[in-house]
Parts: structure tokens; C-alpha cells; sequence
């Protein structure tokens, strides 16, 4: 590993924790950091407690968490499709994740059936996709991506006819979920647990990726199961996006970026790849998220609109200065 | 050591070839040759245990190949393809550290004597000095190379080639070919499509002629390329060059 490979390991290491405390030591209420350390250790002011445990850290691991899920599975997608304009958005599964929660929205289901219904119309989705691009031959990528922006389109009018159908008291609602927002989230255990296993599924493949860049013959030649490898792909970026969907809406950005930008930094293997995306990608949408809820504080803007605003600039510097 | 047995090949209902039985033993090196679309490369495929033949099979050590856990396949067969994805992001070196998966069961190793056997066959084909360059920006010769070099480093008894010699200069196809006839001499089974006999009688015993039709001839390279086999082969006409020693035959 060359030098500049491990200062940049390094680097993203160690903007995790970082990222995380930087998103916990700001918030609206403006508490001075001697007070901060003492109730992260259990002790000091019972609401300063309350504050940092019950609001700014789960908010905080949710932005994590959240970022992570969507950048591994952007990773995942660009390689099993051989195309670098995949993104975890492109399966349709945040489409149906969004038609779902919506739909649970307008009949006025509670919070947690509104996640049924997310879960159900992602599920859906990512369920026909599977089916349309499986061939008893092998899989196609071809198939996956016309199958995914299919199902996108007819998710996407599905949502326009939910928020035309909906009362304007609840449209701002929906808006926010579909633009991406965090405040929701309380609950970031579930989302870590599908990072978890998702991530270490995912490491298992990190070679078969690398071989598959040659072609599925080639891959096959040298030994890979290309279907299997396919699939389990498959599945867990599809995973990862349902538990960030679920968890925050659709945060665009993200998952599309973060490969590339270590990619234009020299990082191509995905025993590399994929861990160093995970850490930068959840990071990254940690400081945004941490910018949303300050720039008009107290009122919080949608997550997404951060994302952008950061990482399209970064990614068009870094386009200029890449050689060949 | 790998075999064809009845083999038949059709494709979108197009007989390629027809209940043909070939061995390939340990030491020898068989050249494939027939006008574009002819079947070589789904031969090839066939062989390799990539496409499933219409009727009959492929048998190596005595076994169906299709019997072979594809690993352990990878560990025996090597296939270059025609047409290979130049997508690849890493190093010429890595790209040839590849070759070493089937049996490392990573995708680069940090071994130094794997390294150096890899920086052994890049000089063996003329890619000296291009280890750090990115594979994606090699020269069509040079990629070429570089996967024939992949090839060679997945170190299996049995080589199959598609068109080893393609997007190469005459210096390079000869190295190429003076690569292949070794690994032949020293007991692997290797088995090329190509385009060009002169090349094929100067450095493989055995020829494969596919015509049209799926009809098939196979012997000694010696026996097999005559001026009339040929020009059916490739339906037009030929002159012999002046040489004594081998055939080589010219457009007239």
C-alpha cells in the first residue's frame, strides 16, 4: 500500500469519529462543551443528558448510518452493472419505498404501519427488478437498469398522484420524505444492523467484483461463481438501500457519489473500495445532515439539499484535476 | 488431456460444428482455423466449459468439464477471449496478479515470488516497465499482451486462445506465439484460434479447419495445410511462397 493510499485510509478513519462529534457537540440549544463531556460520561445536568442521548446522538448514528448504507450500495450497483451512473436509486426501490409511506401517509396509518407500507412497496420493487433481470442464461444488466428506471417513472407518478390526492396540511410532509429528511429518525439500531451484516456480505465479495469488471465469461474462467456473486450483490445493496429509505426518505447523492470520489483518488479495489465508501459516505452525510439542522436553526432543512450542495462542487473539482 | 467428443455446436440454429472428436494431449499445441464466423470462437467457449454444446461433450482428464466445481475448472483451463472488457481500473500488474485467484482465493497477493512471476511474464511478453501503469491505458497491443500475460499467470495444463495474435505487430506475434510453443514443450495442452497459417505451421503440430456447414478436418499441421485445403478453407486462391522447409502460402 503506498503512502498516499494509507494517509487517505487514515484520513477517512478518522472523519468518522470526527463527523460524529461534530454533529453532536451541535444542535440548537447551545450547550458549552464542559457540560457536553460530562453527560456523555452519565453524568453533569439531567437535561443536558436528555439532549445528547435522547436527541443528537441517535440523530447523529442515523445520519451515519444512513449515509453509509447508501453509499456501500452505490458501490455495490456500479460494479455489478458495469456502469458508473448507477446509483441506489436507480432500482426503483426508493420509488416504492416512497409510494408505500406515502400511501400510509394519506389513509393516516400510524408512524410504524407507514413503515410497513415503505417496506412493502420497496420490497415490491426491488422483487421485480430481481425477477426481470434473471434469465435462465445469467443475469443482465442491461435488464436490471430498464427494469429499475421502469419501475421509477411508474413509482414516480404514483407519488405525484398520491401528493395531488393528499390535503395540503399533509403535502409539506410527504415533501420532506421525499426530499430527504432526518428529524424522524430516532431509531438507528435497526438501519446499523443491516449496515452490519451488509457490509460484511459485501466484503465477501469484494474480490468477485474486482474479477467481474473483465466480463462475466472471463470472471467465470477464473473461477468465480458470477451468479451467485451477482445476486448476493444484488441483495444487499438492495437491502442497504431499503434500510436507509426506511430511515430517512430519499437522500439523493450520496450513494452515486461517494464511490466516485474515492475512485478519482486512486482507490479501485473493493476489499478497499467498499469499507473506505461505507466510512466516507456516512461521514459525509453526517456533517450534512449537521448543516441542515444549523443553517436556520431552529427550523431544519431536508438533508438532501445539503448533499447536494457539497458533494456536487467536490466531485466537479476533483473531475478537473483527474488525469486522462 | 482435454477432448472433444461428438461435439456439436449450433448457434441460433446454424450447425457450427458437428460431431467432432478431438484430443488434445499434454505437449502439444493445436491451432483453430476458419473464415469469421466459422465457430472458433464458440469452440473455444465450448471447450473452456463457458457454453453448453448442442450434443455431445467435453471431457478433461476423464471427466465431463461440465462435472469440474468451476474453481477447480479455473485451476486447469484458461481461456483468452476475443472480446474482454477493458473496464479494468487497476495496474497492468494487478491486472496479471489476477490470474493468480483460482487458486489464492484473493484477488491480489502480497506475495513477492507471485509478484516477481508476475513481472517474469510481463518481461516474457515485452511489457517491461509498465507494471505501475493503469491497465485501461495501455496501447491495444500492450492490453493484449497483458491479458495473454493474465492468461499465462493463471498457470493452467490447458490454454485455450482466441485470437492470441490480435491488435499485435509482427515482433509481438512471434513473441506471443514463441510464449505459447514453450509452455507447450514443457507438457501443457494449448489450443488457439487464429488467422494466420503461416504462423500456426511454423509453431503448432495440430490444426482444427472449420468449413462452412459444421464439417470439420483435424491432423498434423503438416498433412493439413495444403494449398487446396486451404483455399476452400478460406474460398480463395492462393500461391506458395518460396520456401523449402515449411508451407506458407500467399493471397495471389
Amino acid at each position: 500500500m503506498s503512502v498516499n493510499r494509507r494517509a487517505l485510509v487514515m484520513l477517512v478513519l478518522l472523519a468518522v469519529p470526527a463527523s460524529l462529534a461534530i454533529a453532536v457537540w451541535n444542535g440548537s440549544v447551545d450547550i458549552p462543551s464542559p457540560r457536553l463531556l460530562a453527560a456523555l460520561f452519565g453524568g453533569g445536568d439531567a437535561i443536558d443528558r436528555e439532549i445528547l442521548w435522547g436527541l443528537r446522538a441517535p440523530r447523529a448514528l442515523s445520519a451515519f448510518a444512513c449515509g453509509a448504507l447508501l453509499a456501500l450500495a452505490g458501490t455495490l450497483l456500479q460494479a455489478l452493472l458495469r456502469n458508473p451512473l448507477a446509483d441506489p436509486f436507480l432500482l426503483g426501490i426508493s420509488g416504492g419505498a416512497a409510494a408505500g409511506s406515502l400511501t400510509g401517509m394519506l389513509v393516516g396509518a400510524a408512524l410504524a404501519l407507514q413503515h410497513v407500507f415503505a417496506f412493502a412497496g420497496a420490497a415490491f420493487a426491488a422483487a421485480s427488478v430481481f425477477a426481470f433481470s434473471l434469465r435462465p442464461s445469467g443475469w443482465n444488466a442491461y435488464r436490471v437498469i430498464l427494469a429499475g428506471v421502469a419501475l421509477s417513472a411508474g413509482f414516480g407518478a404514483v407519488v405525484s398522484l398520491l401528493l395531488s390526492l393528499a390535503p395540503a396540511a399533509q403535502v409539506h410532509g410527504m415533501l420532506f420524505w421525499l426530499m430527504g429528511d432526518l428529524s424522524g429518525a430516532t431509531n438507528p439500531l435497526p438501519a446499523w444492523i443491516v449496515l452490519g451484516i451488509t457490509a460484511v456480505l459485501a466484503q465477501f465479495q469484494a474480490a468477485p467484483l474486482d474479477l467481474l469488471a473483465l466480463g462475466d465469461d472471463k470472471a467465470r474462467s477464473l473461477g468465480v461463481a458470477v451468479l451467485a456473486a451477482q445476486s448476493i450483490t444484488f441483495g444487499c445493496a438492495s437491502l442497504a438501500t431499503m434500510a436507509a429509505v426506511l430511515l430517512a426518505g430519499s437522500i439523493g447523492f450520496v450513494g452515486l457519489v461517494t464511490p466516485h470520489l474515492l475512485r478519482l483518488l486512486g482507490v479501485h479495489h473493493h476489499r478497499l473500495l467498499l469499507p473506505l465508501s461505507a466510512a466516507t459516505g456516512g461521514s459525509m452525510l453526517t456533517i450534512a445532515d449537521t448543516l441542515a439542522r444549523s443553517i436556520q436553526a431552529p427550523v431544519g432543512l431536508p438533508v438532501g439539499i445539503v448533499t447536494a450542495l457539497i458533494g456536487v462542487p467536490v466531485l466537479l473539482v476533483l473531475l478537473a484535476r483527474m488525469r486522462g | 488431456m482435454i477432448a472433444a467428443r461428438g461435439l456439436s455446436i449450433a448457434l441460433a440454429d446454424r450447425a457450427l460444428i458437428q460431431n467432432l472428436d478431438i484430443e488434445i494431449k499434454a505437449g502439444e499445441c493445436w491451432a483453430v482455423l476458419g473464415r469469421n464466423g466459422s465457430g472458433k470462437s464458440s469452440l473455444l467457449l465450448a471447450m473452456a466449459g463457458l457454453r453448453r454444446p448442442s450434443a455431445g461433450e467435453v471431457r478433461l482428464r476423464e471427466r465431463s468439464i461440465g462435472q469440474w466445481p468451476r474453481r477447480e475448472l479455473a485451476k486447469m483451463v484458461s481461456i483468452v477471449l476475443q472480446d474482454e472488457s477493458a473496464d479494468y481500473w487497476g495496474s497492468t500488474l494487478d491486472y496479471v496478479m489476477l490470474g493468480r485467484y483460482p487458486r489464492s482465493r484473493t484477488a491480489y497477493s502480497e506475495d513477492p515470488a507471485l509478484r516477481n512471476q508476475a513481472l517474469s511474464l510481463l518481461g516474457e511478453l515485452d511489457l517491461d516497465g509498465h507494471e505501475a501503469q493503469p491497465y485501461r491505458t495501455l496501447s491495444g497491443g500492450e492490453r493484449q499482451r497483458a491479458r495473454i500475460a493474465q492468461s499465462l499467470m493463471q498457470d493452467t495444463e490447458c490454454l485455450l486462445l482466441d485470437e492470441p495474435l490480435q491488435h499485435l505487430d509482427l515482433k509481438h506475434q512471434l513473441a506471443v506465439m514463441q510464449a505459447l510453443a514453450r509452455r507447450a514443450t514443457a507438457g501443457r495442452a494449448v489450443l488457439m484460434a487464429l488467422h494466420e497459417p503461416a504462423m500456426a505451421s511454423r509453431l503448432c503440430g495440430h490444426v482444427i479447419l472449420l468449413y462452412d456447414s459444421g464439417r470439420a478436418l483435424h491432423g498434423r499441421i503438416a498433412e493439413m495445410l495444403t494449398l487446396n485445403n486451404l483455399e476452400s478453407l478460406y474460398q480463395c486462391r492462393l500461391e506458395p511462397a518460396d520456401r523449402s522447409d515449411i508451407q506458407v502460402f500467399v493471397p495471389r
